[in-house]
């Protein structure tokens, strides 16, 4: 990586960073939690895959620990469906399904050209068609389960239907087809849901209050406790090495 | 292709034999993940190292790894670098590679072509244990994010399927 990143490139690798760390952290949270020991090690694993990317993206931008660990929330550029709290497992998995699907797309784009990060983009397009994957398959398990799995996906879908239209707001330094992206987003999330006998959720997919507002810094009110939780090791013991 | 000189090429073969960490019956040029070996002066060496996956912690392990054999050898100042494009392949693991991973018990990856991604479930994956191919998928991820989780149905053996990527 060269040390001098345009502006707007630095703008673009802290919103698709932030979405990866923030994402990262939150499907660590399942460990010692999850349903199954084998959900565990996956959950962890995607986990880790996002923090790859985090870790390159934000190096672009700084010093990755000083933007994991030193900024306020409202520094952070994350979409505000990645900060959505895990929930039941159902919530996990519909949050996995929307981001992943949406960030298979949009690597898949990235990686075409010679973008700043084109290089990048084709190496995580394949770690997240994994996550898709799995988010896609868990789907259509609890959609097409048990009537209470069933009601519990539904539920999930629902409650974070709102929170998806923000992935396709413009990004700063991002030269994107968004409706051609959000198109394609629809498609696909509208054939799982169908095949796991699920219903398309119907409400809005932005509030008056969130439309972009995490791009902008403006984050829901869990974030917060969660970046206590990310950056209290580090604050309270600066640096601390093992 | 950039054509090394003869000290290149022998403290490439040094560095290539350095084995993987998590994976220690595989070096790293059976891996597939060393990009190339460049002497920027006396005594002053620069590697090129691809991970596996972006988040692979092991790339750090393989990095110091390769700072000491070099160091062995005497070179005294060794610089690793991390490239990632082109995208490492689980094509880019060698034959040689492949027969050790079956023979430590994990499945190696399928050969896949440019399409990359899930593999749909066609080719047959066979048990590292017994030899048959009735073999069912009990999780897409398994102990690292490179390999999956599956049982033979046959012998019921759990075994680790290095995921085609």
């Amino acid at each position: 990586m060269t040390g001098t990143t345009d502006t707007l490139t630095a703008a673009a690798a802290l919103a698709l960073g932030d979405d990866a760390l923030v994402l990262s952290h939150r499907l660590g949270e399942w460990a010692g939690s999850a349903p199954v020991l084998e959900e565990e090690v996956a959950l962890a694993n995607i986990a880790l895959d996002l923090l790859g990317q985090a870790r390159v993206l934000l190096s672009l931008v700084g010093d990755e620990d000083e933007l994991a660990y030193l900024r306020e929330e409202r520094s952070f550029r994350n979409s505000q469906l990645v900060e959505q709290p895990n929930g039941d497992f159902a919530h996990t998995i519909a949050r996995q399904l929307y981001f992943s699907t949406y960030q298979h797309l949009l690597y898949g784009r990235l990686a075409t050209g010679d973008g700043p990060f084109a290089g990048l983009a084709a190496k995580a397009v394949k770690e997240v068609a994994y996550h898709q994957d799995h988010a896609e398959h868990w789907t259509l398990r609890l959609g097409d389960g048990t009537t209470e799995s069933h009601q519990r996906m539904q539920r999930a879908c629902d409650a974070l239907w709102r929170y998806t239209g923000e992935l396709f707001q413009p990004v700063e330094g991002l030269d994107l087809d968004l409706p051609a992206l959000e198109t394609a987003w629809l498609d696909s999330v509208t054939d799982v849901l169908g095949r796991a006998t699920l219903t398309v959720p119907s409400g809005p997919r932005t509030g008056a209050w969130s439309a972009g507002a995490g791009r902008q810094g403006l984050h829901t009110e869990s974030f917060g406790r969660m970046l206590a939780e990310m950056q209290h090791l580090h604050r309270s013991h600066p640096g601390a090495t093992w | 292709m950039v054509t090394m000189t003869a000290l290149e090429e022998e403290l490439s073969r040094i560095a290539g034999s350095v084995p993987d960490p998590e994976l220690p019956v595989l070096t790293l040029e059976e891996l597939g993940v060393m990009r190339g070996v460049q002497v920027l002066g006396p005594g002053r060496v620069e590697v090129s190292l691809t991970p596996t996956y972006t988040g692979c912690p092991a790339i750090e392990a393989m990095a110091s790894d390769i700072e000491r054999a070099l160091h062995e050898h005497g070179v005294p100042d060794v610089t690793v670098v991390t490239v990632l494009a082109p995208a490492w392949s689980t094509d880019d693991i060698s034959e040689e590679g492949r027969r050790k991973l079956t023979e430590f018990g994990i499945a190696p990856p399928r050969p896949q072509g440019p399409a990359g991604g899930p593999v749909p479930l066609t080719l047959a994956i066979r048990c590292p244990h017994c030899g048959s191919t009735d073999t069912e998928l009990l999780s897409r991820f398994s102990s690292t994010a490179c390999k999956a989780l599956r049982r033979c149905t046959a012998c019921r053996e759990p075994f680790d399927h290095f995921k085609e990527l």
